[in-house]
């Protein structure tokens, strides 16, 4: 059983009991009462790029299955918080993105790195736009 | 020397122990317990930045950051040197520069990284405010980053403990450089001194000076007009 | 009547326009704006994680040089006005966690050590709500140059009105921007995707998300028949302005729509001059259809 980026977790079958468990301290949301309605999916403004839907993400979570650290899903999330406003059960499906976001930058990974902005792109950002991806995407 | 002149304290240099006079600095306590500056010693005048040392005092957890050359050894202090911190310093022409925000970032885009976590003001053995100018280079001024980095000395112990890797005094150096350049100008004295030095005011007094023995020499650089 | 105010590094460099124009409409209304004499970037975005606290320190800093503020006697009034979309949700979130969790509070102060303790004593505001509360009434009453025949859509991006929590208006059914717009008399143009998100900091590395996002948002503005969209947040104004260069290089027949910040719209309103609308920063040009609907 791959354990991709969450090398540092326990694994036995195909379910990681000890990933699941860490995305709900991480998060502070209680991932089983999630049943699957995908209401988040459906007002989620990102999902014709990802490769997992919101409500399949959380999925994954509740049968601890860890690969879904390595999806494209999560990096895509811009924490719009939409998907908290629809759900019925009251989960904040953007906590868990965030939760698995950080994750996989724990382990030194750097989604964005700074030395492929060309100068070019740094005089014209605005300041807000760097502090929040750098804030997000780096370790 | 009999120790018992003096009042001696224990200091650990490097995980080794000595006893050492406690009223040396820790670059000449070191010395005195017979270690030999290759790196990380300077002007021994709190001016260069080249001794910058991190320490721990016995029984307590906070690591902090002085100049060896300055900073008086204390009872159990614990002792590393960091005589060189490994930072960029980025290329720039000055005259293509504008001092606004975006220049800042646009060679340091890590400041954006800052989280105010103040740890650079407390390594800073000057007693800057570290992450104030850092903050005020974020916000695109050049004026207070310059007039708060005015006393750095690129010791490098800011940009060694910063979590976000920023390297503080590169910031506050473009920032004294913009500054001067671009929002100060060029100064009236400088100027006119350049212009005296081009008419050859002071050509004859120097090939003069130059035409002199060692004594003779020694004895007018002595009696030389001192202004303070 | 004096309030503190937190522009944001973003207000003091690429958004001037927003901090010019807010601090000029604030002074017309009779709202002095006086910021705290050191703050420091809010370090948005909110940390969702449970066990962080090093985010936290940013913004609870700028919360205690509003304390300070209070307690120098430089502004009576607890609160806290921003502008920054992005920064008044951070900072309203590290302040509701700030009172909420002590365990965690205690923390942030051993870290931060040398500051003035934070009481939990501020109230973080959005601009908005302050005007809300002023009444529209009143603000309708300092508009001299009504925008009469301006059509306008009120873009509130995502941070405004969520987590529903923070929101300052309900996120299904806003309306808050609308009451503002139709005091300055604007008509206002409603799209599905008032309340969409822009993209956000996807448009640092991934500018072709963000372009295709405020592409749908632009494109229903542009069906609507709308001549300006007005934004609250300088990131949403980037994604849906600036980016428009971006967007025309993808999507072959855009035709760009200016879009300005809603403060700027105000002030244009209340017939302030160039200096305090600042809408020759703004891209695209929104100028040629102001002076087209003679507002300019």
């Amino acid at each position: 059983m791959s354990t991709g980026k969450s090398g540092l977790y326990y694994t036995y079958g195909s379910e990681n009991r000890l990933f699941k468990e860490k995305v709900e301290e991480l998060s502070g949301e209680n991932i089983d009462l999630c049943f699957q309605c995908g209401a988040c999916s459906s007002g989620c403004p990102l999902t014709t790029e990802m490769d997992l839907l919101p409500s399949t993400v959380i999925r994954y979570a509740q049968l601890g299955i860890d690969e879904v650290l390595e999806s494209k899903t999560i990096w895509l999330c811009s924490t719009c918080f939409n998907c908290e406003v629809r759900c019925p059960r009251g989960i904040d499906i953007a906590n868990v993105m965030e939760a698995l976001r950080q994750m996989v930058l724990r382990t030194k990974y750097d989604k964005v790195s700074l030395d492929d902005l060309t100068p070019e792109e740094l005089r014209e950002l605005p300041q807000v736009a760097l502090v929040s991806t750098f804030r997000k995407l780096t370790a | 020397m009999d120790e018992k002149e003096f009042n001696m304290v224990t200091i650990y240099v490097m995980g080794k122990k000595h006893r050492v006079p406690d009223d040396l600095t820790i670059m000449k306590a070191m010395e005195y317990a017979g270690h030999q500056f290759r790196r990380g010693a300077g002007c021994r005048g709190g001016f260069c930045g080249a001794c910058a040392t991190i320490f721990r005092k016995k029984g307590s957890y906070k690591l902090q950051g002085a100049l060896a050359c300055q900073k008086i050894v204390e009872d159990g202090m614990y002792i590393a040197q960091i005589p060189f911190s490994p930072a960029e310093k980025k290329a720039y022409d000055m005259d293509e520069l504008r001092p606004n925000a975006n220049t800042f970032l646009e060679y340091y885009p890590e400041i954006a990284r800052c989280l105010s976590c103040n740890t650079c003001t407390k390594a800073c053995p000057q007693d800057i405010k570290v992450m104030d100018y850092v903050q005020a280079a974020l916000r695109g001024d050049v004026e207070e980053t310059a007039k708060l980095s005015f006393d750095c000395l690129s010791c490098g112990l800011c940009a060694v403990r910063c979590p976000a890797e920023i390297v503080p005094y590169n910031v506050g150096q473009l920032a004294r450089r913009l500054y001067k350049k671009y929002v100060v100008g060029p100064t009236d004295h400088v100027l006119k001194r350049v212009e005296e030095v081009d008419a050859g005011t002071f050509d004859d007094g120097i090939d003069e000076l130059k035409g002199l023995e060692k004594n003779p020499l020694q004895d007018r650089y002595e009696k030389r007009e001192k202004r303070l | 009547m004096k309030l503190a105010y937190y522009p944001g590094c973003t207000l003091k460099t690429t958004a001037k326009n927003f901090d010019s124009s807010t601090v000029a409409v604030a002074k017309v209304m009779g709202v002095e704006l006086v910021e705290p004499s050191r703050w420091n970037c809010c370090g948005t975005v909110h940390a969702l994680v449970k066990d962080d606290v090093m985010h936290y320190l940013a913004p609870i800093r700028n919360l205690v040089r509003v304390e300070e503020m209070n307690a120098e006697g430089t502004v009576e009034d607890k609160q806290v006005v921003t502008q920054c979309a992005m920064c008044y949700n951070t900072l309203k979130r590290a302040n509701t966690v700030a009172n909420a969790d002590p365990e965690k509070m205690g923390k942030i102060r051993d870290i931060m050590e040398k500051e003035p303790e934070y009481s939990g004593s501020v109230d973080v505001v959005h601009f908005l709500e302050m005007l809300k509360k002023e009444g529209w009434e009143k603000v309708a009453g300092f508009v001299k140059k009504p925008l009469e025949g301006l059509k306008v859509v009120p873009y509130y991006g995502c941070l405004l009105l969520r987590p529903r929590e923070f929101g300052i208006d309900d996120p299904d059914s806003p309306s808050i921007m609308e009451d503002l717009l139709r005091s300055l008399g604007a008509e206002i143009v409603d799209i599905p995707f008032k309340a969409k998100c822009c993209g956000a900091y996807h448009t640092v590395y991934s500018k072709e998300v963000t372009a295709d996002l405020s592409h749908r948002i632009l494109e229903q503005a542009l069906e609507a028949g709308a001549d300006i969209v007005s934004t609250a947040c300088p990131l949403c104004q980037y994604n849906l302005g600036d980016r428009q260069k971006t967007i025309a290089e993808i999507f072959r027949d855009f035709e760009p729509i200016p879009v300005v910040y809603y403060t700027q719209l105000m002030a244009l309103a209340f017939g302030l001059e160039e200096e305090a609308t600042g809408l020759d920063q703004n891209y695209p040009d929104p100028r040629p259809v102001l002076e087209e609907k003679g507002l300019v």
